[in-house]
């Protein structure tokens, strides 16, 4: 009944309200320590905020590789790029709204000109940031990051994802974006879900509609597939945590087969995932896209459910989104 | 790399490579003027005497790192690199062009002999402090130096990093400050107040060293001064003079970011030439 693909492995409790709940970061904070014990050259370094980018872990098991760099991103870019040159792997953790919001520049020449393996960790992206509002809710760094040559771009949808991405981190190439969220939300993948960078992945099977993402948001995807599937609607929904590289075949497929899309992000339309999507569509298997996502403003405070609601980014924004372009199909 | 000890001998190089920046520059049709002349002293004290690198050890994990901050004066460090046996010297001719290993800013990747590739200023010297730490954390006594414009001091980055290697004593660390006096809009202290340097560094807890940056026994003796200092970080103040060898150029802000044209580079040959391959610091 669920459709879930087979090979996704997805929980038996995805959509059922006991599912494990954990936040993104949380998938980091294990993840980094693993990568951690498996290679000594990993170091982290943080600006004043250990605890809550999840940091704190490695910090105790690993205080010589630990360097606090107190509130100074530019200066944390530049030192991970001096610590890469010289044989080190540096994790750089913190707000996604200060990294790559505030050394944009630094990560542009140091890391990416410079061609260095160094992962930065954008910690608090998204809307569902909640009560701390606009200032910090980072709804660009997808679009910052992206735009620039070498730069690999990762969107965990889950804290059993975010922790993979961190190990295929570790052992990736050059300059790597990894964007994390501050709420817990649904743990729905488990160990056996395949993650590669550079490949998305099919988490439910159907035909008229291609929904298509990254993020905690897949989840409240597979929430709307299911219940547009009461109405006769079968909806395919594909995890795309690899926003760069792009499973451009995947996309593709799913153009040539639904024939229609819907992109979810907690993201600015402009220049994020539903973006890197509409490329691909557009130069392969031209179909009617709709786009979930914040459509060029700021958020505000309050509740992280409250937010994706009156911004457009929850369940129910979703089945609108799936009527809208299914519409648009049969013209 | 041939190892220059004498005064003559460097001197002599560093007028060489003088020549080679203007020979490029005019080449090039655009580049930067001012600030590679008056660095040939240092980068020539730099990687003839003072440096354990060499082409052959680009990859030892024991080599000192140089880690040029202002990208823009790259002249000075292509013509070095060349003349310390990098690339074949008729490479320089290259500059800025088409397909060049010789990029208008430097670039880690094309050049032989480059660090780390810079130009957006106030990045060198958390580079070099990421590159000390790293010796920090591996119990290596290599020394990283990071070669820094007093313009880019006006960079807030620049003192995030100057912040961080006094707060971690980061003490295998030397900066060495081009204190020219110019940026690209005026003199420094019209555009933007940078004095007082040394004190600054000094609240910060740093170690600050005030020398002749023209003088190659002053900038071979401040280095090694700062490499015998295990418990802070070094800055080392160069003064020089702007365009320095080329009398119309010097003191000229206005040549901060312009080549000689043909008959201008002639001249400034025609200059160097007369020192009779020296320059002396002693008009300081």
């Amino acid at each position: 009944m669920s459709n879930f693909s087979k090979d996704a492995h997805l929980s038996p409790l995805t959509l059922h309200k006991d599912i494990a709940m954990a936040a993104t970061r949380d998938g980091y904070g294990t993840g980094v320590v693993e990568a951690g014990e498996a290679e000594e050259n990993i170091v982290v370094l943080c600006a004043d905020l250990t605890e809550s980018t999840r940091s704190l872990q490695f910090k105790e098991k690993f205080p010589n590789r630990f360097i606090e760099m107190g509130v100074a991103e530019q200066n944390m870019a530049v030192v991970a790029a001096g610590l890469a040159l010289n044989g080190k792997i540096p994790f750089v953790a913190t707000y996604a709204v200060f990294s790559p919001g505030r050394n944009w520049d630094q990560i542009r020449i140091s890391s990416c000109y410079n061609n260095l393996h160094v992962i930065f960790i954008g910690a608090h992206a998204g809307i569902s940031v909640g009560p701390d509002g606009a200032t910090h809710q980072a709804m660009e760094d997808i679009s910052l990051t992206r735009t620039l040559p070498r730069m690999t771009v990762i969107v965990p949808c889950d804290a059993e994802e975010a922790r993979k991405a961190i190990h295929a981190a570790k052992d990736a190439k050059g300059p790597v974006y990894i964007r994390l969220g501050r709420s817990a939300t649904p743990k729905f993948t488990s160990e056996h879900t395949p993650f590669t960078i550079g490949k998305g992945q099919i988490f439910r099977e159907g035909t008229d509609v291609a929904i298509i993402g990254a993020g905690p948001i897949i989840h409240s995807a597979l929430v709307a597939a299911h219940a547009l599937d009461q109405q006769g609607i079968s909806c395919r929904v594909i995890n795309m945590p690899s926003i760069k590289p792009i499973d451009s075949e995947l996309i593709e497929q799913a153009a040539r087969e639904c024939k229609a899309i819907v992109t979810v992000e907690e993201h600015q339309i402009l220049g994020g995932v539903g973006s890197a999507i509409a490329e691909v569509v557009a130069q392969t298997y031209p179909v009617p896209i709709e786009f979930i996502g914040m459509h060029n403003s700021f958020g505000e405070s309050g509740k992280p459910e409250e937010l994706l609601a009156k911004y457009n980014m929850d369940t129910p924004a979703i089945e609108k989104a799936v009527m809208k372009v299914l519409k648009r199909k049969n013209i | 790399m041939q190892r220059l000890t004498t005064r003559e001998d460097l001197e002599r190089m560093a007028n060489t490579i003088r020549k080679d920046i203007i020979s490029m520059l005019v080449e090039a049709g655009s580049g930067h003027s001012a600030g590679p002349l008056d660095l040939a002293d240092i980068a020539t004290a730099l990687y003839f005497n003072v440096l354990n690198t060499s082409p052959k050890q680009k990859s030892d994990p024991d080599r000192d790192r140089l880690y040029i901050s202002c990208g823009h004066t790259a002249p000075v460090w292509y013509a070095t690199l060349a003349r310390a046996g990098y690339f074949p010297i008729e490479e320089l001719k290259t500059l800025r062009k088409l397909g060049s290993r010789l990029q208008g800013h430097i670039d880690r990747l094309t050049t032989p002999g480059v660090e780390s590739s810079a130009a957006s200023l106030g990045q060198g010297l958390g580079i070099a402090c990421g590159s000390a730490y790293a010796g920090l954390i591996d119990n290596k006594t290599y020394q990283t130096y990071a070669l820094l414009s007093d313009g880019e001091h006006d960079e807030g980055s620049t003192w995030e990093a100057v912040a961080f290697a006094g707060h971690y004593k980061l003490a295998h660390l030397t900066a060495i400050i081009d204190r020219n006096n110019i940026q690209i809009d005026g003199p420094t202290e019209s555009v933007m107040r940078k004095e007082n340097f040394k004190e600054k560094y000094e609240g910060f807890g740093w170690h600050v060293i005030e020398i002749d940056g023209h003088n190659m026994e002053e900038i071979i003796g401040a280095c090694n001064e700062a490499k015998a200092i295990v418990e802070q970080p070094v800055c080392i103040i160069a003064h020089t003079i702007a365009g320095k060898g080329v009398g119309f150029m010097e003191y000229q802000y206005q040549w901060h970011g312009n080549p000689p044209n043909k008959e201008q580079a002639q001249e400034a040959l025609a200059q160097l030439r007369t020192l009779g391959d020296k320059i002396s610091g002693s008009d300081l």
